[in-house]
């Protein structure tokens, strides 16, 4: 099987250049690629663009890379957590493009699965339906979307095999395999990467073809936003 | 008139056994604490479960397993978990069977808007749009009046819009009202103590009284 180890983050985002457009897996801060956040953080690369469903917080995730100006522009569905964001945002230092959470799914989703646009009926009547064609389908009206795609993807998974076949748990799945897909170059970060042929096959669920580096992350924080005890 | 929960536990006697159904944050939320306990409901988390559980006790708690609204939460017996993908798809397919969500305003023709107030820092809209324009029922647990007394059922609402024609029933602190096909607030139960001329005078939208309005049975 083709061999996709590398030895870290800071090897897997070695040629992450400015101005790329990323795709960072992860709901809130679950699933979230630490690891590789870190090694940007230390790389210094700017202009990001940003495909998220969120902005992190303050000192954690994309907040982060907020905070030392190299997000130039973030592409999610909420962005709530975030003061330093709100700031950027409002002098204009920060672009956002918001979008609905299913429609950011399926537009990432497309991107992985080649499918340039489609229609659905969310955004219908709103804002996000500015510029956008407009079709009905037996009786209802939808938006046409277009595909999402990255120079590079992020994602985090439980555990990955060395050819990149790649297990998530819970419900820190979320978005990182339609990103691992829609992804020209994926990098995944796993919390236990082990020898082919140790994942039951029937239990992949992002086929390692999506994947072309893959390292066992190390020091996860997996911080909790909510914690809600009973 | 109702207080939070009052809302919640009204709502929650609109929940029928079998039902798949999505809660928004807030009110929604409690709204789980009293679906009665014979009933088999499934609750979806749109970040990828079918089988929402209790929250969890202290040595229980785990990162991997969140709701929507970022807690932690535990699963059920039977629960599933998926991608973000799938779980749109389930949504826009038609399967949830009930969404529970809050509202800023609802317009007499059903529009709801519950997103984004100009001049405020907008956080975005998540998953509501998707779930309006999807859901085959809404109900809305909302307060009738803002804080300074002016209406929030609405003749066309004034904010900027989550969905169009989505919204079939609002719970508020005052009353239950159906969003009648051919617009309109049909009032149908009025909260403890609450009058119909109070209702009438906090609705700006078009209110439709047929017979006696029951109090309602909490």
């Amino acid at each position: 099987m083709i061999n996709k180890v590398v030895a870290n983050a800071d090897e897997a985002v070695r040629d992450i250049p400015d101005n790329a457009v990323l795709m960072l897996g992860g709901f809130g801060l679950s699933g979230i690629p630490e690891n590789c956040l870190a090694a940007l953080l230390r790389k210094g690369v700017k202009g990001l663009t940003c495909i998220s469903n969120n902005a992190g917080v303050d000192d954690f995730g994309i907040g982060l890379l907020l905070k030392t100006r190299q997000v130039k522009k973030m592409i999610s569905s909420y962005v709530g957590e975030n003061a330093e964001f709100e700031r950027q945002l409002l002098t204009g230092e920060l672009e956002v493009d918001l979008i609905p959470q299913g429609t950011l799914a399926e537009r990432i989703r497309a991107g992985g699965a080649g499918i340039p646009a489609f229609f659905t009926p969310a955004g219908y009547g709103t804002e996000v339906a500015e510029g956008k064609e407009v079709r009905e389908f037996h009786g209802k009206m939808y938006l046409m979307e277009h595909w999402l795609r990255a120079d590079f993807s992020l994602v985090k998974a439980w555990k990955g095999d060395t050819t990149g076949n790649l297990i998530y748990r819970g419900t820190s799945r979320n978005f990182n395999p339609m990103m691992a897909a829609a992804g020209k170059i994926t990098i995944a970060e796993v919390e236990e990467l082990v020898p082919v042929g140790e994942l039951d096959p029937n239990q992949i669920h992002t086929p390692g073809i999506y994947v072309q580096r893959i390292f066992q992350g190390k020091n996860y924080e997996k911080r909790i936003e909510q914690k809600t005890i009973r | 008139m109702l207080d939070k929960v009052g809302i919640a536990k009204r709502i929650a006697q609109e929940v029928k056994d079998g039902m798949y159904i999505n809660l928004g944050i807030g009110i929604p939320t409690l709204v789980a604490n009293y679906i009665p306990a014979n009933l088999n409901v499934v609750l979806q988390s749109e970040n990828g479960l079918l089988g929402i559980g209790p929250f969890p006790t202290e040595d229980k708690v785990d990162a991997d397993f969140i709701n929507a609204g970022k807690q932690t939460i535990t699963m059920m017996p039977g629960s599933s978990l998926f991608s973000s993908a799938e779980s749109f798809a389930m949504i826009r397919g038609g399967n949830i069977h009930l969404t529970i969500l809050g509202a800023m305003e609802v317009s007499e023709n059903g529009d709801i808007a519950n997103w984004k107030v100009p001049g405020k820092m907008v956080k975005g809209m998540g998953g509501a749009m998707d779930l309006v324009a999807s859901a085959n029922h809404i109900i809305v647990a909302m307060q009738h009046c803002s804080k300074e007394g002016a209406s929030k059922l609405l003749k066309k609402c004034t904010l900027p819009i989550t969905g169009l024609n989505c919204v079939k029933k609002i719970v508020t602190d005052l009353a239950v009202l159906d969003v009648l096909p051919q617009g309109g607030f049909k009032l149908l139960e009025r909260a403890p103590g609450v009058t119909v001329e109070q209702i009438k005078n906090a609705t700006e939208g078009k209110l439709i009284l047929e017979g006696d309005i029951p109090e309602m049975l909490i």
